[in-house]
């Protein structure tokens, strides 16, 4: 098993597992991480492709891809929380 | 080929849409700008529109177009139907517009109204000046839209419901000529109206598409020209002002659909080939029947108003009659009751506005002695009751005449019948009124109502049915001069054979 | 003027004018949205005269090469886009002006408050949707996929409280869809080695790998364009946006998505897309027209009626991609322009319109609005205008859109979709008149809390009277079509292809 098609598997588990838990789960910031482990999981698999170029030196053309997709990931994450943030706040403020 | 007098149709709708337009930003005070925005307009369509009927009769062209994208060309063109439809429409809106600017005197939301009213006129001319069938569907719809907010005006519970079934039938019509359109559109090509049609070489080919897409497109047009049983937003839109009304029956909604059946059976498809495929007997069939049902329903109406719509549902398709015949004869006919009803429809119109303002008279069994109290209004009315039933000199002899004779040339002869039918119950339906209203005594109502102001109407609200009803006794008595009405026909009707 | 100034224009400058607007304050504020507008005015005209001149135009950021660089390419369909975009977004600026500036829908607007963070969000998703349209590679478009909808998600939760568990939910939707698109990129180029969706589109094959990406990618775009059964996010998102944020969601956010789908099928997909997946497409659009207009008919809150519209409307874009094709494969650039410029122009004015009622009513209950054709007339003409387009009436682009359409469903003797268009012509006029009766009507309707203002009114009239006067503008659309065409998308007839 060569170590691309390790990364490539673990990348498809970690978008399974990103999805269940982005779906099936009850709390908003479970969610969001889910979400996050999704797209990890995604730039796993770019990775993964990098070995596909043959020689000694990956495709750098991947890591730029991933690169780019973490900070959107982070600016999406950063949205999702903010968001949560004032929903629970707003939940509590209810309950109180 | 360059048109030196390319820019006259576009004028002509110019003379009414540059006025609608200002008349919307108006303030409600400002009636004297606006009845002077609309005089001038309606003067200077009358004065473009006889140019193009003196050019149309010495064999000049009008043609103006614009190509949208392959296949949609907008094509103003003006021949002898379309000058003649055209001048209809201008020479009535002029009537129309004197007597609304009378009838909705004090009024709310007059810029509203005149504002549509011209873009309702605008719409019938784009109709009538029409080239081809796409820019027909164009006008034809924007017809629909300008008349909706004249429909229900008033605002209240019936004009709205009124203004709702209008809609209902009137987008389905809609919806179904688009279809027969862009289906003939698929099999034909871009279909330009051409005297004597152009499906010749097709109704071999394609003979049932072209059958089921002559169905859709008079299912369209019978929307509007109110063939049974697409008529039934006639009677409910009579809750609309009378100037509307008479603008509905007379001008502009129920003549665009009865001009476009003419041209369709005439410059799509013509004459000859539709009697091939056996489609002008169908319609002949629901025409007659039509003109039948229309008489009997009118006979038991009681309201002035609902009487006079089922009359126009009987009389317009006395038009598609003579067009649903092969013959020069009873083309001419057809052709020229669409003038002859039009001038006499709104005549009865325009009294029954009066009789309601003046006298508060909605219903038949109201009318007794309203001769006496509106002489000049109940006359002007009964010119145009008499010429309805077809008594000479009135116009509508002449139609008769001419359709009767048709029907024997083409061999139709169970119209003549059907003819005669009509005629019995127009009499039915009409002469009571008119013996109500010159031969009894006033009732209560009405003595009470004299005494308490001048009864006869305004001038602003009579003279517009004086003259029409001039205009039925004109057309009929010089019905042989060269541009009466009838001599306009036979010449429609000779270009078109 | 450089490719790199005239592509980089449109992207660069709102996202300069979103930096001065957050750490400015009001009155740079003002300058800046002015600033901006001329700006973004000047460089559309500038592109699309390039385009005009030079047919395509494409631009490498920075000189890198693709796969890593960036490329940036603007063919007759983006122009297009981008004076939507332009048109749009100038109109919603000037109406938001008006809107936040008087009086925002309850909130305290401190300087820091939500109305003015309105701005640097707006001009930041304005910047988005340019680079979307622009762009010409699919690991770029990710990246503007997420911009949109990240500003989008901002935008909506501006609203306050209430808005902010349909902002939670659109986020969920949108970074789903996001990522699902961003699988399938990453497949795309695991299989292939190229981004660019020119190059994409000659190297495709049908490997598994590839209709693995393709099924992602248009399952996430279908998401993010609102398509039945994937819409469920789209009417509580339009509930609590304030009247601009729905305007430019409604609009622009959805044709962004599409767009992408539109490239994605036709430029890179095609041997990919056999006939019975199209079919199911259009299958999914039909059921977003019946669906959502019978969602619409049961609303109370005019801009649900409003939302659910969209929802409808969508459906349309998605009937092309089964009729794009034989014979017909010429319709799909023109009938998607003219249905995506015409549906932006008017949803917007409507939304505009709805939110002027909102301000000078105080709600937007339907049953409250009785007899705004009266008293609040600029905000209610817009709206029926906006309205007339949608349903069709023309000269609108709506009603080209639906001719091209049918026309192609004729011609590809795909008859089925004929009922599908017209029932959704009938139920557009059913939930649209159903307003527009209620604005008409003049029994007891209450005068409105506050006067409104024609300054709210005249973007919104401006846009609804240039969708129903699309269809005059066809030829220039053709021409940039013509001149400046995508690869992949069907040559129009007698274009260059």
């Amino acid at each position: 098993m060569t170590p691309a098609l390790l990364y490539g598997l673990s990348g498809a588990l970690l978008v399974a597992i990103g999805l269940t838990g982005a779906i099936a789960s009850r709390s908003l910031v479970r969610r969001i991480l889910g979400f996050n482990v999704l797209g990890s999981g995604a730039f796993v698999i770019i990775i993964a492709f990098a070995r596909r170029v043959a020689g000694p030196v990956p495709d750098p053309v991947s890591h730029a891809l991933v690169l780019t997709g973490i900070v959107v990931t982070v600016s999406a994450t950063a949205v999702a929380l903010a968001l949560a943030v004032r929903l629970g706040d707003e939940e509590d403020g209810r309950h109180e | 080929m360059t048109d030196t007098h390319a820019w006259l149709p576009p004028a002509i709708l110019l003379t009414s849409l540059v006025p609608g337009v200002v008349i919307f930003f108006l303030g409600e005070q400002r009636h004297v700008l606006r009845t002077s925005l609309n005089l001038a307009g309606a003067m200077a369509k009358v004065i473009l529109v006889a140019m193009m009927v003196w050019g149309v009769f010495h064999d000049r062209s009008y043609a103006w177009s614009v190509t949208l994208l392959p296949g949609l060309t907008l094509t103003f063109r003006a021949d002898a139907m379309a000058a003649m439809f055209a001048s209809l429409s201008t020479v009535l809106w002029l009537v129309t517009t004197i007597y609304a600017v009378g009838y909705l005197e004090g009024s709310p939301h007059r810029s509203r109204f005149f504002g549509f009213f011209s873009l309702c006129v605008t719409s019938t001319m784009g109709v009538a000046l029409a080239g081809n069938l796409f820019t027909f569907f164009v006008c034809y719809e924007l017809l629909t839209a300008s008349t909706y907010p004249l429909v229900v005006h008033r605002g209240t519970e019936k004009a709205l419901k009124g203004g709702r079934t209008y809609l209902a039938y009137a987008m389905s019509g809609g919806v179904a000529l688009m279809v027969g359109m862009i289906w003939l559109q698929a099999i034909a090509g871009p279909v330009d109206f051409r005297e004597g049609g152009s499906l010749a070489q097709l109704a071999v080919t394609h003979r049932s598409s072209l059958i089921a897409i002559f169905t859709l497109l008079i299912i369209g047009l019978g929307v509007k020209a109110a063939l049974v049983p697409l008529h039934g937003w006639l009677p409910q839109a009579m809750v609309a002002p009378a100037p509307v009304s008479a603008l509905l029956h007379a001008v502009a909604v129920v003549k665009a659909g009865a001009f476009g059946i003419v041209r369709v059976v005439y410059d799509v498809y013509g004459v000859h080939t539709a009697d091939a495929l056996g489609v002008k007997q169908a319609l002949l069939a629901v025409a007659a029947f039509t003109v039948v049902y229309g008489s009997a329903r009118a006979v038991f109406q009681d309201d002035l108003k609902k009487r006079l719509a089922f009359s126009t549902v009987s009389q317009v398709s006395y038009i598609v009659m003579g067009v649903a015949m092969v013959g020069a004869t009873s083309t001419i006919g057809g052709i020229v009751h669409l003038v002859h009803q039009g001038i006499m429809k709104i005549t009865l119109f325009l009294c029954a506005g009066n009789l309601a303002e003046s006298l508060h008279v909605h219903a038949v069994s109201e009318m007794d002695g309203a001769g006496r109290l509106m002489p000049l209004t109940m006359g002007a009315f009964s010119v145009a009751a008499l010429g309805m039933i077809g008594v000479p000199p009135a116009a509508g002899f002449i139609s008769k005449w001419y359709l009767g004779l048709g029907a024997l040339e083409s061999g139709d002869a169970w119209v003549i019948g059907v003819l005669a039918a009509s005629s019995l119950l127009n009499a039915v339906y009409f002469l009571p009124i008119l013996y109500a209203a010159w031969f009894r005594e006033p009732s209560a109502e009405l003595a009470a109502a004299r005494a308490a102001h001048a009864a006869e109407a305004p001038w602003a609200l009579l003279g517009p049915p004086l003259a029409t009803a001039a205009m039925t006794l004109l057309a009929g008595l010089f019905a042989g001069s060269p541009f009466s009405p009838l001599s306009w026909a036979a010449l429609i009707a000779a270009r078109e054979y | 003027m450089s490719d790199a100034v005239l592509l980089g224009a449109p992207v660069l400058l709102p996202l300069a004018a979103a930096v001065l607007a957050f750490a400015g304050g009001d009155r740079l504020r003002r300058g800046v949205t002015v600033a901006l507008c001329a700006g973004l005015a000047l460089a559309a005209a500038l592109l699309a005269g390039a385009a005009w001149n030079r047919g395509v135009i494409t631009h490498h950021v920075g000189g890198w090469l693709p796969p890593l660089g960036i490329l940036l390419r603007a063919d007759g369909l983006a122009v297009l886009m981008v004076i939507m975009n332009t048109a749009v977004g100038i109109a919603v600026s000037v109406f938001a002006a008006g809107y936040f500036g008087g009086h925002d829908e309850g909130h305290a607007a401190g300087p820091h408050g939500r109305t003015a963070l309105f701005w640097p969000v707006w001009f930041m998703l304005w910047g988005a949707l340019n680079a979307l349209f622009l762009s010409g590679d699919v690991f770029n478009l990710y990246v503007t996929l997420e911009l949109v909808g990240l500003s989008g998600v901002a935008l909506i939760s501006l609203a306050g409280t209430k808005a902010w568990p349909a902002a939670m939910r659109y986020l969920f939707v949108s970074l789903l869809a996001s990522l699902s698109y961003l699988l399938g990129t990453a497949l795309l180029y695991g299989q292939f080695g190229v981004l660019d969706l020119a190059g994409l589109g000659r190297a495709m094959a049908d490997v598994p790998a590839a209709r693995a990406a393709a099924a992602l990618m248009f399952v996430g775009l279908a998401a993010k364009t609102a398509l039945v059964p994937l819409h469920a996010w789209l009417p509580p998102a339009h509930a609590g946006a304030p009247a601009p944020v729905s305007a430019v969601l409604s609009a622009l956010v959805i044709k962004g998505s599409f767009y992408l789908f539109l490239r994605l099928w036709f430029q890179v997909f095609p041997v990919l897309t056999p006939a019975v997946l199209a079919q199911a497409v259009g299958l999914f659009g039909s059921a977003a027209i019946l669906w959502g207009s019978a969602l619409a008919l049961r609303q109370s809150r005019l801009k649900m009626v409003v939302a659910y519209s969209t929802v409808a409307q969508v459906g349309y874009l998605f009937l092309l991609f089964p009729l794009a094709t034989g014979a017909a494969a010429s319709v799909a650039p023109l009938a998607i322009a003219f249905h995506a410029v015409s549906h932006a122009c008017a949803k917007a004015a409507m939304f505009m319109a709805a939110g002027g009622l909102m301000l000078a009513y105080g709600t937007d209950d339907i049953r409250a609005l009785r007899g705004a054709a009266v008293q609040a007339s600029a905000p209610a003409l817009a709206f029926a205008i906006g309205a007339m387009v949608l349903i069709g009436l023309p000269p609108g682009g709506n009603f080209t859109a639906k001719w091209l359409l049918l026309s192609a469903s004729i011609d590809t003797g795909q008859w089925w979709w004929i009922p599908v268009i017209a029932a959704g012509t009938l139920l557009a006029s059913g939930y649209l008149f159903r307003v527009l009766t209620v604005f008409m009507e003049s029994s007891g309707s209450a005068a409105p809390a506050s006067a409104p203002r024609v300054s709210l009114a005249a973007p919104a009239l401006v846009l609804a009277v240039a969708a129903l006067l699309l269809a005059l503008a066809a030829p220039a659309v053709t021409g940039v079509l013509e001149r400046a065409p995508a690869v992949g998308l069907p040559a129009l007839a007698g274009g260059p292809s």
